[in-house]
C-alpha cells in the first residue's frame, strides 16, 4: 500500500532532518521525502498538518509480563501500549516467569508478538540459567531464537567469577551483556536512595557506591575479557562519570537511563507514595542533574520507559512494601519531551536518545526515516494536552507517578513497517 | 503529592497525628498545654473525664507493643471511650490480607480513631489516606520514620523541668539510625526552637545527612555530653548488637552506654531520659537509670496525659 503524509514536520536527527515536508511509503519502506517518486499513486493520505513526524520509538526496556505475570499485563495489552506510545521496536528483559533461558520461550515469544502485527520485539535472553547467577545459559541457542543479548535483569550476580566467565563466554560470540550495576549487598533491604530524605522518611537506603561499586567491577572484568556491556539505567552522578571515563578509555560499553530517573527525584516521594517507588530509587536532584548532562553529552546512549506493569495489590501497600517501577510505554514519549523543555534541549536532540542512539545501540534497522528504512513512524501532536488516567492508559499496568496529571504531546498515528497500526 | 500535610486540615487543624515534621510550633505548644489539665486526672480518685464518651478507638498494633499499647488504652479509657484492641501482627496480615483489605473491615466497625503502629514507615499515612473522612488517626510508632506521641511526651518532661527550650543543649544517644523516637525528637526540639540538639552514636547508627534535619553529629560520647541540660538514651535493639553494626553489647556499652563518668561531663542538673523499654548494662547503667537525674517514670506519667491531649484534640472534643 501507498502511503502519502502530507503536511507534516519530519524530524529526525539520524540524518538531521527537521522540515515540513510531505512523506512517501511504499512497500512498506521510506520511498521518498519532499517530493514524491515517478509515477507516484497514493493509495492512502494522510493530512499531518500540525503534528511531528518522527522514526518509530525504541524503547530498551519493556516489560510484558508474559510469560508468567498474565494478571499485571498481558501481551495484547503491552503491545497495543507499546504503539499506542508510538514504540515501534523495544527490548523485553528476560525476568518473566518462567524466565527465558530456554530457546523455546524465546521463540514462543516472537511468535506470539509477531502475530500481533505490532511493535518489533527484541528479547533478551537470561544471561544465566533462571537468573540464579550460577550456570550459564545456553547463549548460542538463545541467538538462534532470536535473543539479541544477554541479560540478568535485576538479579545482581553476587559471584564475579560467575560474572567473569559469564563476560568472557558472551564475548567469545560477539554477544552484548545488559547488566543492572546495583551491587546486591551495599543495595540489600534499601528501598530509597540512601540521603536527607530517606533519614528524614525513616526509610533504608541504598548507597550510590551500590552503583559504583558494581560499574567499576564490570569495566574491570570488560577490560580483562573484552566483552561488550550495556548498563542498565544509571541512576546516580558518580555512576554518570565512571561511565564517561569508561568510554574515554575505548571501552565497548553503552548505558541507558529511565525516562523517571530524569524528572523525578528523591524529594518527590512526598509522604511515602509508592508510586515513586523505583529501582534503582530516584535519587538526589544533583544526580538528576547529572544525568541529563549525560544524556546531553553522550555518555548515557538511550532514553528508556523501563515499562513495568505494577498492579494495585502491589502498590496500594507502605512505601516499604511496595512493588518498584511504573506504567511507562504510553509515557515515553511525552515525558521525554518534557524534560528536554525542561533543560532546554532541542526537541530533535531529545527524539534522537528514544529513537536513533537506541536503534544503533541494539543494531536494528529502525530509529531513521531515511529512503530505504523500513517505514516505522510515530506521528503526534506537540501541543495536545491529555489526562493520564486508568482509563486512557491502555497499558494494564495503571500505575504512574503522573496518574491523575495532565501531559502534553499525544500519539496520533503510529506505522510499523507501513502499516498503520494505531489511530488515537 | 498533596501540597499540604495530610495530617492538617485545609485550614491547619489537626485531623490525624502522623508525624512531627510537618507541624508547626503553635500545633505542638498547644498538644503541650493541653496536656497540662490531665496530669492531675492520674490522681483523682475517678480518673475519668467524659470527653470521648461515646467514641470507639480501635488500637492497630500491626507490630507487637504491650507498654505503648497499654498507655494508649489507659488514655482512650480516662477520655470515657470504648477501646478495642487489635493485634493484627498475629492475625490477618499472617494470613495474607492487605493493609488496605484489614483497614476496610474495620472502617465498616464504625471506629472514631485508630491508633496504629506498623514496622512499615510511612503505614500510619496509607491508613490515614484510606480511612473514612472524621476518622482519626494516631501513628504510635511506624517502622523508622516517626513516634509523635513519644516526642510530645519527651517535650512535656523536657519542659515540666527545663521549662523552656531557647537556652537548652540535648544529646540524643545511641542507635539514631534505626530510631523512630530520635527522628521525632529531633523534629520536636527544633521546632520548639532548641538552639543545639546533638545526636551521638558510632558511624554504624548515624543515618545519612542527618546534619540537614539540624543536628550535630558527635562519635565520643564523653565530648558530646559536654555542657548539656537533657541526656535522650534510646534502646538498642537486641537484633543490632552482634553484627555488621556493632561487635557486641559490651562493647557498645564501654563507648556509647551512659554512665556516671560521662553523665559528668553533662551540667550537674542535667536530666535523663529514656523511652523504655530499658537495656540495663547496654545503654545505661542501673545507678544511672535509678538516679536522682533519671525522669524516666515521670515520663511514663506524662506520657498518657500527652496522649490523653493529642486523643482530644484530632476529635475536636
Amino acid at each position: 500500500m501507498n502511503i502519502e503524509i502530507q503536511n507534516a514536520r519530519l524530524i529526525d536527527a539520524s540524518t538531521s532532518l527537521d522540515r515540513a515536508a510531505s512523506l512517501f511509503i511504499a512497500e512498506g519502506q521510506i520511498a521518498a521525502l519532499g517530493d514524491a517518486p515517478a509515477g507516484w499513486k497514493a493509495d492512502k493520505t494522510l493530512d499531518a498538518r500540525g503534528k511531528v513526524v518522527c522514526p518509530g520509538l525504541v524503547d530498551l526496556s519493556a516489560r510484558l509480563r508474559e510469560p508468567g505475570s498474565e494478571h499485571k499485563a498481558t501481551l495484547e495489552s503491552e503491545m497495543l501500549a507499546a504503539v499506542a506510545g508510538g514504540v515501534t521496536t523495544l527490548v523485553c528483559p528476560p525476568d518473566t516467569d518462567p524466565v527465558l533461558d530456554e530457546p523455546g520461550l524465546v521463540e514462543m515469544l516472537k511468535r506470539r508478538a509477531g502475530a500481533l502485527l505490532q511493535a518489533r520485539v527484541h528479547p533478551l535472553g537470561a544471561l544465566t540459567r533462571g537468573l540464579r547467577g550460577e550456570a550459564l545459559s545456553e547463549m548460542v541457542e538463545l541467538t538462534d531464537a532470536g535473543c539479541i543479548g544477554f541479560s540478568n535483569a535485576h538479579q545482581a550476580i553476587t559471584d564475579t567469577q560467575v560474572l567473569f566467565r559469564a563476560l568472557q563466554y558472551a564475548a567469545t560470540f560477539g554477544y552484548p551483556v545488559w547488566l543492572a550495576p546495583q551491587d546486591a549487598y551495599l543495595g540489600r533491604g534499601g528501598i530509597a536512595h540512601d540521603g536527607e530524605v530517606a533519614s528524614r522518611l525513616g526509610l533504608s537506603g541504598v548507597p550510590v557506591s551500590a552503583e559504583t561499586v558494581a560499574i567499576s567491577t564490570i569495566v574491570t572484568l570488560m577490560r580483562d575479557t573484552g566483552a561488550r556491556v550495556h548498563l542498565m539505567r544509571i541512576s546516580s552522578a558518580a555512576g554518570v562519570d565512571l561511565v564517561r571515563r569508561a568510554k574515554a578509555e575505548g571501552l565497548p560499553l553503552t548505558a541507558d537511563v529511565g525516562i523517571h530517573h530524569l524528572l523525578l527525584t528523591d524529594r518527590d516521594i512526598g509522604y511515602f507514595d509508592p508510586q515513586l517507588r523505583f529501582a534503582p530509587p530516584l535519587r538526589a536532584p544533583a544526580d538528576r542533574d547529572a544525568l541529563a548532562r549525560g544524556v546531553m553529552d553522550g555518555t548515557l546512549d538511550a532514553i528508556t520507559s523501563d515499562h513495568t506493569p505494577v498492579d494495585d495489590d502491589e502498590k496500594n501497600v507502605p512505601f516499604g512494601e511496595a512493588t518498584p517501577g511504573a506504567t511507562g510505554l504510553e509515557l515515553l514519549l511525552p515525558l521525554t519531551l518534557k524534560w528536554a523543555e525542561q533543560v532546554r534541549w532541542g526537541m530533535a536532540e531529545a527524539l534522537a536518545r528514544v529513537t536513533a542512539s537506541p536503534a544503533r545501540l541494539i543494531g536494528a534497522q529502525a530509529g531513521t526515516i531515511a529512503p530505504g528504512a523500513p517505514a516505522d513512524l510515530c506521528i503526534f501532536d506537540p501541543a495536545a494536552y491529555w489526562a493520564v488516567t486508568r482509563e486512557t492508559l491502555r497499558s494494564q499496568g495503571k500505575n504512574t507517578p503522573w496518574l491523575r496529571r495532565e501531559i502534553q504531546a499525544r500519539v496520533v498515528t503510529t506505522l510499523v513497517g507501513g502499516r498503520l497500526v494505531y489511530t488515537g | 503529592m498533596p501540597t499540604y500535610h495530610p495530617q492538617l486540615t485545609a485550614d491547619g487543624q489537626l485531623k490525624h497525628l502522623l508525624s512531627i515534621d510537618g507541624l508547626s510550633r503553635a500545633h505542638i505548644e498547644r498538644l503541650l498545654e493541653a496536656a497540662d489539665p490531665f496530669v492531675s486526672v492520674g490522681d483523682r480518685e475517678v480518673k475519668k473525664v467524659p470527653l470521648l464518651r461515646g467514641k470507639s478507638v480501635f488500637n492497630l498494633f500491626f507490630e507487637n507493643s504491650t507498654r505503648t499499647r497499654t498507655t494508649f488504652e489507659i488514655a482512650a479509657k480516662r477520655l470515657s471511650a470504648d477501646v478495642i484492641n487489635l493485634n493484627i501482627g498475629a492475625s490477618s496480615t499472617a494470613k495474607g490480607e492487605s493493609l488496605l483489605d484489614t483497614l476496610a473491615n474495620l472502617v465498616a466497625m464504625n471506629a472514631d480513631m485508630f491508633v496504629v503502629r506498623h514496622s512499615e514507615s510511612g503505614a500510619p499515612f496509607l491508613i490515614a489516606q484510606h480511612a473514612k473522612s472524621g476518622v482519626a488517626v494516631i501513628n504510635a510508632g511506624d517502622g523508622r520514620h516517626a513516634h509523635p506521641t513519644q516526642a510530645l511526651l519527651d517535650m512535656y518532661t523536657i519542659r515540666h523541668y527545663k521549662k523552656s527550650f531557647h537556652n537548652l543543649s540535648v544529646a540524643i544517644v545511641g542507635d539514631i539510625l534505626h530510631s523512630r523516637v530520635a527522628r521525632s525528637g529531633i523534629h520536636a526540639l527544633t521546632t520548639l526552637g532548641c538552639p543545639d540538639v546533638r545526636v551521638i552514636g558510632p558511624k554504624t547508627l548515624i543515618p545519612t545527612d542527618v546534619h540537614r534535619m539540624g543536628v550535630s553529629v558527635h562519635h565520643d560520647m564523653a565530648r558530646g555530653l559536654e555542657g548539656c541540660d537533657v541526656v535522650m538514651m534510646l534502646r538498642l535493639q537486641n537484633e543490632r548488637m552482634n553484627g555488621a553494626l556493632l561487635p557486641s553489647a559490651h562493647e557498645f556499652f564501654k563507648s556509647y552506654g551512659l554512665t556516671a563518668q560521662k553523665l559528668a561531663r553533662a551540667k550537674p542538673n542535667a536530666i535523663v531520659m529514656h523511652p523504655g523499654p530499658m537495656n540495663r548494662g547496654v545503654e545505661i547503667d542501673s545507678p544511672i537509670a535509678d538516679g536522682q537525674q533519671s525522669v524516666i517514670l515521670p515520663q511514663v506519667t506524662f506520657g498518657i496525659a500527652v496522649r490523653m491531649a493529642v486523643m482530644a484534640s484530632v476529635v475536636g472534643a
